[in-house]
């Protein structure tokens, strides 16, 4: 089915956030990632009849940004900081367990399609080093226990209860700190 | 170490607190709004603000009521907002907590801004990455809609401002304000030339202000409680109120802390951030995200404030530092930096494009001790071609890292070299040559 016809009222409202329609190309590049998991050329064709532009003219502004998903990625994409403030705090180490554990490299998804994994540039996470996004959640201070429980976790429950809430680091002191 | 007052955290700091709109209110929030929307000449908030001396949090540091100030006074059509929400300098993890723990503290400031410019459009441009703090904020922006605090007519006085969180989607560069008004257009990310500034050709060509969420959290606490009690507040005259320091690397207690400005790196490191982690000495600090230049122990009396910092040698930028103990590869963490820069690289400039991309290649072979000492001259030759000549800071920004480093641990990177240069006389000898 078109992006067009099953969300007619999310375009709608995307629509109507700017005055120059060209804005929305992002915000509806995401909706068809979020629908297909990529963005495929049909989706940026579409697109583009939808904010009257041309097909190149989205398929420039889609191969410029790491997020936007060119071609499918594993049910769980991991992305680990390799920045220098992480790789500080071993991030490095991490990679190396994703290698051990789930037989995969930067770029290579593991054969069920289930785990992507992503060396990506610093995801604003520094003083909670090392740490990975999983789709769309935040894993901070990472060990080789929590590393393998989210593991566990994400395969049979597609989620974590180790993924980060509302960011505050240091945490006030007499905050609940959240079970680990 | 004195003790002082929190501003930005003040709330957060109190337990429990989760930021919604009535314990935001509860706090005394959205009192700025009520005193001065409709109430106190927009020309007066801007007058407020430029007398606060409050800078911009982001990294350049340019005064915050100057650039409100040359926003055209006569100009008729639509004036936008965009709060700079793209934090992605590598150290820096502040704005994600002002946002995910007090969203309605920088709604009121966007509010607040808006009026002050006369903007009924703000757009806050977040990195893509922060799905958590996009939804806390349409859910916050929602709230304060439906209590007149945002939308048409807000508390009755017939102005208008309208807020909409924009994600970006994962590119460094868009922090850079033009590139950020290109990626809200629907563009690639590229820096714009300056002039025209975007104060008068900025989004879709209209009058617009770029503020980090930092800088405009602070505005309803400015307006509140006055510009003069804000410029009483950490270094005056030239850097005034406080900064929220984000400590990485090898400390005991990395985290946000904030601080009046003007505390020394000595009291951030070893006092607020509990010192080093192995009780190894510190080695080299990067005073201000990636973009800064390294500084050294020499370096642990200079003040976190602007021109402090910027006598050392380096920038306190985004206030982003990250602290290295002995022992820590300089080269192998610049390039790491550097590896950073030529990832983000946009693509626009040849200097920074293909320049980054022979900084890696340099500085990987010299950490793979596969280097030679003329690389050094090189390295330095690259860098200043590329340093100036570039339409955005991007380029300055990419060199520090090797140009720092090079200055303070040229030893390092001399020992590198000459360790290749050793290995590869060995296998040089001719074969049967007797040891």
């Amino acid at each position: 089915m078109k992006l067009s016809e099953k969300y007619r009222d999310e375009i709608a409202d995307i629509l109507g956030r700017y005055p120059v329609r060209r804005s929305a190309l992002i915000p509806l590049l995401y909706l068809a990632q979020r629908e297909e998991g990529f963005v495929s050329e049909a989706a940026m064709k579409e697109i583009a009849g939808l904010l009257r532009l041309t097909p190149p003219q989205v398929y420039e502004t889609a191969t410029f940004y790491t997020m936007i998903n060119l071609k499918r990625v594993g049910k769980f994409h991991l992305q680990v900081c390799k920045s220098l403030m992480c790789a500080l705090a071993g991030s490095d180490t991490v990679i190396g367990w994703v290698k051990t554990k789930l037989g995969i490299g930067p770029g290579e998804t593991t054969s069920d399609g289930l785990f992507t994994l992503s060396a990506v540039e610093c995801l604003a996470a520094c003083g909670t080093a090392p740490m990975m996004q999983v789709n769309e959640d935040y894993y901070e201070r990472l060990t080789e226990d929590t590393f393998d429980r989210i593991l566990v976790d994400l395969k049979r429950d597609g989620t974590c209860s180790l993924k980060s809430g509302p960011f505050m680091w240091p945490e006030p002191a007499n905050a609940v700190r959240r079970e680990t | 170490m004195p003790k002082h007052e929190f501003i930005l955290f003040k709330n957060m700091m109190q337990p429990g607190y989760a930021g919604s709109l009535q314990e935001y209110e509860r706090a005394g929030g959205y009192q700025a709004l009520h005193k001065f929307i409709g109430k106190v000449p927009p020309a007066e908030v801007t007058m407020a603000v430029m007398k606060s001396g409050l800078r911009g949090r982001g990294g350049a540091g340019f005064p915050t009521g100057v650039k409100w100030g040359f926003l055209p006074k006569d100009y008729q059509g639509p004036r936008y907002l965009c709060c700079n929400a793209d934090e992605s300098e590598p150290g820096t993890f502040k704005d994600r907590q002002l946002m995910e723990r007090d969203p309605h503290q920088l709604l009121e400031g966007i509010v607040l801004t808006c009026y002050a410019i006369g903007a009924e459009s703000a757009y806050i441009y977040i990195r893509g990455e922060l799905i958590l703090a996009a939804k806390i904020l349409e859910q916050a922006i929602e709230d304060a809609r439906a209590a007149g605090y945002i939308g048409a007519n807000i508390l009755g006085t017939g102005i208008t401002a309208n807020v909409w969180v924009h994600r970006g989607a994962g590119a460094y560069i868009c922090g850079e304000e033009t590139a950020l008004l290109e990626s809200l257009e629907g563009k690639r990310g590229l820096p714009r030339f300056k002039p025209p500034f975007p104060a008068t050709h900025g989004l879709y060509n209209k009058p617009t202000v770029v503020n980090n969420v930092e800088t405009l959290a602070n505005i309803p606490h400015i307006l509140g409680r006055g510009p003069e009690w804000f410029a009483s507040i950490g270094s005056p005259p030239k850097s005034t109120g406080t900064r929220v320091f984000c400590v990485s690397g090898h400390v005991k207690r990395p985290g946000n802390y904030e601080m009046p400005m003007g505390i020394s790196f000595r009291e951030l490191i070893y006092e607020v951030a509990g010192g080093m982690r192995s009780d190894k000495p510190l080695k080299a600090f990067i005073p201000g995200g990636a973009s800064a230049p390294f500084l050294t122990p020499d370096h642990l009396d200079v003040k976190l404030d602007f021109e402090s910092v910027a006598a050392a040698g380096s920038m306190l930028g985004s206030g982003g530092v990250t602290v290295m103990e002995e022992g820590t590869p300089m080269v192998w963490a610049a390039l790491r930096l550097m590896e950073f820069f030529y990832h983000e690289s946009c693509g626009k400039c040849s200097p920074c494009r293909e320049g980054s991309s022979w900084l890696v290649q340099t500085m990987r072979r010299i950490v793979a001790k596969r280097g030679q000492m003329e690389d050094l001259e090189t390295l330095v030759d690259l860098c200043k071609n590329i340093e100036g000549r570039t339409v955005c800071a991007f380029g300055d920004a990419a060199v520090a890292p090797i140009m720092s480093t090079l200055k303070y641990w040229r030893s390092e990177y001399v020992t590198l070299i000459q360790e290749a240069e050793a290995a590869n006389l060995i296998k040089l000898e001719p074969a049967g040559a007797k040891r």
